[in-house]
């Protein structure tokens, strides 16, 4: 009984010292695979730009249908995608819907937008 | 485990939380505070390693801790490419751009310089570990004034316990995890650790949060 009575106290001083310098709010953003998708893109070494832009259309379907927020830059980097495929109206939706969430891209969108060619 | 040796783990468990958030000097804030940047223009690090992933590896994993402070963050791979499209492909020439030229483009607050200075795995006689360093530097895009800077450090070996079975034992454990490392990407996951603890908010030599955090202003 004591070593459980010691465990249980020692667990609580233990989430004390860590809550004491990480109070950190819930996540902003539901981020699926994004992180990784960014890293494929950017090696160029792993999935092609068809299997990378279907992994972005699944997770944000996931995003969606879970109702969390889609991360800063996802709808842009999945624009991008397409834009490399030579989609170029979905490339100027997704920079839209990226200006659209988030207006602070606008300067960078509209010189996309403005410059992007395949 | 008994009684004894629960608090004695219990006592280096305390010890190791407490050191990550207590011993570090205090930040100057004040620039920070008074730029409150909203956006943040992530560059492609700089790469003082011999292994040329590092910097794309470091950058994939930027944005989540910048965003989940608050702040948007310039998608990276289209910042990449708008370089790659002005004929720039080294981290060197797009730290050294303007920054005026930056604000004018991505119309950021701020921009972030990193720069990975250890990448990989350290072979060290009787351990070997997945090491990954990096540094940053945030600077306000319309006034140019510093607003931050921070260095962090992650390694495979964090947390583990001295091995048994003497030191040739532990030699031969150093050879079998620097093949493991290498073969499954540690140095990708290692990197992630180190990135994280470098760019996120709520530590006290952190960046600040930002508008888009409950936390904003509070910290």
């Amino acid at each position: 009984m004591t070593n459980i009575r010691i465990a249980v106290a020692g667990l609580l001083l233990i989430s004390a010292i860590l809550g004491g310098c990480a109070t950190r709010p819930p996540a902003l953003y539901q981020w699926q695979g994004y992180q990784a998708n960014v890293d494929a893109y950017l090696r160029a070494d792993k999935n092609s730009l068809a299997e990378q832009t279907q992994l972005m259309e699944e997770d944000l379907k996931k995003i969606s249908a879970s109702g969390g927020a889609v991360p800063p830059g996802y709808y842009a980097h999945l624009g991008l995608l397409y834009g490399q495929q030579g989609k170029l109206d979905q490339f100027a939706q997704q920079m839209q819907a990226e200006k659209k969430q988030y207006p602070e891209s606008g300067t960078f969108m509209d010189f996309l937008l403005r410059n992007f060619k395949k | 485990m008994n009684a004894k040796n629960y608090l004695q783990a219990l006592a280096a468990a305390c010890v190791l939380a407490t050191a990550g958030c207590a011993t570090a000097p205090p930040v100057d804030y004040t620039a920070f505070k008074e730029s409150r940047p909203a956006s943040i223009l992530v560059l492609p690090p700089l790469n003082n390693t011999p292994e040329v992933q590092a910097s794309y590896s470091v950058l994939s994993f930027a944005t989540r801790p910048l965003a989940e402070a608050g702040y948007y963050v310039m998608p990276v791979t289209l910042v990449a490419e708008a370089f790659k499209e002005n004929g720039m492909t080294q981290a060197a020439d797009m730290h050294s751009t303007p920054l005026d030229k930056l604000r004018k483009i991505f119309g950021a607050d701020a921009v972030l310089y990193i720069t990975v200075s250890k990448y990989g795995s350290v072979f060290m006689v009787v351990n070997s570990a997945a090491v990954v360093t990096a540094e940053a530097r945030l600077v306000d895009l319309r006034t140019g004034k510093e607003l931050w800077r921070g260095t962090a450090s992650a390694s495979s070996d964090e947390g583990q316990n001295q091995q048994q079975g003497g030191l040739l034992g532990l030699v031969v454990a150093a050879v079998v995890k620097q093949v493991l490392a290498s073969a499954t990407d540690q140095s990708h996951k290692i990197a992630g650790v180190a990135t994280t603890r470098l760019l996120s908010a709520g530590t006290k030599t952190g960046v600040l949060y930002g508008p888009r955090s409950p936390n904003y202003g509070k910290d």
